[in-house]
């Protein structure tokens, strides 16, 4: 394996467990959003560094990274559009105050 | 016109009516649904005269004995291809004479019920039932298949339950429909079991076939070998039928439900529980009577039990005073005389009489007992009071209803030339060419019967001077049936009955001896006699020989407390006993179970209902450490 793959995939093992945390511990919902961000990148990141690295001839990672991408980027449309409904609701995006959805 | 759709005809048409009375007119033009309903009788009757006619004198003789005719076999319910249970009629002689014996009660209760249940609430309804009625009966009598005569069998009994209970604000009405229901589902359960039994048996449910493979030697040895403490399963079965039987005709022990069956309109328990279904049972064994004489065990059994409640009925009739239940207890003194016959049929010394005498007695007694028990209806609805004590006198008031009484008495107690007098006598001569006690029996009995019915009369007619000055025979539609019916009482002893229904089908002479016939004429004559001492004029003389008797006196007015051990056993031994046990455990190990079950589901379920919490990172927690324990696992 080559050794600057090696490092990119650290990279993206750290940038995927801080998303994982952020996700965990954060109480705001955008910054929830930005955690599933980091970790959404971080795949890509694994994606496009195999391509190059392991699979040059091919481009199925490049394809895969701006699949994810444009789902990301429909999904934080959505996941926005719902925080800011919540928020005309409850004044608040803290998901700690937000438990009656379970009923 | 062609025999099938003559018979067809002859079934469905008072199913129609039934669902027309019951669904369409009934409630709304009363009166019409009754004229209706006695149109369509009086044309199936004139179909069952011309079928009867046909089959007797045209085409039912082949080489001189009466032949079999199945016009209709249809497969109606085929659950595969060795057992399927088909819509069969069976014609032969018996059935014929059993539609011709139905259709002519039940029209001439409808005639009378015209009058006599005028004004009457569901009017319409009482037409409609009957119209179920006699639907069923015929089915029952035609059917050729055994699953197909069950079914009118349970009809008949559903019939019987609306009618007994057509006045259901009474309670006892109410009490008494129930009390017939369940006693003879009772039996008919027993009857169920017979019929499985002998399917299994013969691997078939046509009875013809059924009849015909059973008595076929081969068969006979296989059932014989398998038995069942001590008696073959041919046995069982025949006893189980036997049951069922016993159920519908009110023979002892299974007889308690018909004296309360009286709670009906009086035309009803003319038609139903004095003419044909409580002669159903007899009709039962006449059918299978071929299997019934494979094994003469239970003929036997059947001529101590019909023996024996002609006996014990008769004298309980003694004691009674309302005149319907008294006429209810003779019948059931009668259908055991019918049973007596069946059970001394013999082949040896003269083939198949008991057979013959037990079919004639349904004949004649079907008339005669109608007869009275319309007669009965005539003088509840002029004097509106069922007590004996209550009546006397009437005879000017009521003179077609007393010449009605005095020849159905005289045809009961057999006294010649009424119609009785002939079956009874073949039936007598039967019992004293097999049995001498059973024959001691009968003529006891034939003795009690003409004391307790002209003790009725006497009561009824003479005795003391008229009470009630207002009391006045009904119309033309209570008098005509009474007149057809005196007159086929009159006529119907005439008939060589012998020659038309007979075990084998061959014509078979009824003997009659005048030497035999005096000792019963005697005895008749003599309790004639005794009853006219004690009950012609009024005098405290019964009363005076009831308190001499006391206890026995007593017993006997309460029919040997028979009803007080039934309820007895059903209420202390099965209600209290078995039934709170079965309670207890119902309560406290079923319920507890289902109860515990439930609990335990239900803690555990608030137990992990915390894991619910609605917070997504914990979810969110708990998959991650998932997913992180899984990785190590398969990483090692």
């Amino acid at each position: 394996m080559p050794e600057v793959l090696q490092k990119i995939l650290w990279l993206s093992t750290a940038l995927f467990f801080i998303g994982v945390y952020g996700m965990l511990t954060r109480r705001n919902m955008l910054a929830i959003l930005m955690s599933l961000e980091l970790m959404l990148n971080s795949v890509n990141i694994n994606f496009v560094a195999f391509n190059k690295y392991l699979h040059p001839e091919k481009l199925d990672g490049i394809f895969f990274f701006l699949f994810i991408v444009t789902i990301a980027a429909a999904e934080a449309a959505v996941a926005i559009a719902i925080i800011i409904h919540l928020y005309r609701y409850h004044k608040n995006i803290d998901v700690g105050e937000t438990e009656e959805f379970k009923y | 016109m062609n025999e099938g759709l003559l018979v067809i005809l002859l079934l469905f048409l008072p199913l129609v009516k039934f669902v027309v009375n019951r669904l369409f007119i009934g409630k709304k033009w009363p009166v019409l649904s009754g004229y209706l309903a006695t149109l369509i009788l009086i044309i199936t009757t004139l179909l069952s005269v011309v079928l009867a006619w046909q089959y007797y004198f045209e085409y039912g003789k082949i080489n001189g004995t009466y032949a079999l005719f199945i016009p209709i076999d249809e497969p109606w319910l085929s659950f595969s291809n060795s057992l399927s249970i088909n819509f069969t009629i069976l014609v032969d002689a018996l059935s014929v004479m059993m539609v011709l014996v139905v259709n002519i009660v039940s029209l001439m209760v409808h005639i009378f019920s015209l009058a006599y249940m005028k004004g009457e609430d569901r009017y319409g309804y009482y037409y409609a039932y009957l119209g179920l009625f006699t639907f069923a009966m015929l089915g029952l009598v035609l059917s050729g298949n055994i699953f197909e005569l069950f079914i009118f069998w349970e009809l008949v009994g559903i019939s019987s339950y609306l009618l007994i209970g057509f006045y259901y604000t009474k309670p006892e009405a109410v009490a008494a429909a129930k009390k017939a229901f369940i006693v003879t589902r009772f039996a008919d359960f027993g009857f169920l079991i017979g019929i499985l039994l002998l399917g299994s048996l013969s691997n078939q449910f046509d009875i013809v076939q059924m009849v015909g493979s059973l008595t076929s030697q081969q068969t006979l040895t296989q059932g014989a070998g398998t038995s069942f403490i001590g008696l073959s399963a041919l046995t069982w079965a025949c006893l189980l039928l036997f049951m069922g039987a016993a159920g519908k005709s009110a023979m002892f022990p299974l007889h308690i439900w018909l004296p309360d069956a009286m709670e009906g309109p009086t035309p009803v328990s003319a038609l139903i529980h004095a003419a044909t279904m409580v002669v159903a049972g007899v009709f039962l064994i006449a059918r299978f009577f071929p299997i019934f004489q494979l094994d003469g065990t239970v003929l036997t059994i059947v001529g101590i039990v019909g023996a024996f409640t002609a006996f014990f009925a008769a004298i309980i009739a003694c004691t009674q005073t309302d005149i319907k239940r008294v006429l209810a207890f003779s019948t059931i003194s009668q259908i055991g005389y019918m049973m007596l016959a069946l059970g001394v049929d013999d082949n040896i010394l003269n083939p198949h009489l008991g057979y013959t005498a037990a079919l004639f007695h349904l004949f004649t007694h079907a008339f005669f007992k109608s007869l009275l028990f319309l007669c009965a209806g005539a003088i509840i609805h002029a004097v509106h009071t069922n007590n004996m004590l209550e009546m006397g006198g009437l005879r000017k008031l009521l003179p077609v209803t007393h010449i009605g009484f005095l020849v159905g008495c005289l045809a009961i107690a057999g006294v010649p030339p009424f119609s009785g007098f002939f079956s009874k006598e073949a039936i007598l001569f039967a019992a004293y060419q097999q049995h001498k006690w059973l024959y001691a029996v009968a003529l006891i009995t034939a003795f009690i019967t003409s004391f307790y019915m002209f003790r009725l009369y006497f009561s009824i007619f003479w005795n003391k001077p008229v009470k009630n000055e207002h009391a006045h025979e009904g119309n033309w539609l209570i008098k005509l049936p009474l007149l057809i019916l005196i007159a086929l009482v009159i006529v119907t002893g005439f008939i060589p009955f012998g020659n038309f229904v007979s075990a084998n089908g061959k014509p078979l002479l009824l003997p009659m001896h005048i030497g035999f016939s005096v000792i019963p004429v005697l005895l008749a004559l003599l309790g004639i006699g005794y009853a006219a001492i004690l009950y012609f004029k009024e005098s405290n003389v019964p009363a005076s020989l009831e308190n001499s008797f006391g206890l026995v006196y007593s017993t006997v007015k309460h029919k040997f407390y028979i009803d007080e051990l039934y309820q007895f056993i059903t209420h202390k031994i099965i209600f209290n006993g078995i039934g709170n046990a079965s309670a207890w455990i119902d309560k406290q190990v079923i319920d507890k179970l289902v109860n515990v079950s439930a609990g335990l589901t239900f803690s555990f379920s608030i137990a992990i209902k915390k894991l619910q919490s609605g917070k997504v990172q914990q979810y969110l927690l708990i998959f991650i450490v998932g997913i992180l324990c899984l990785f190590v696992l398969f990483l090692v």
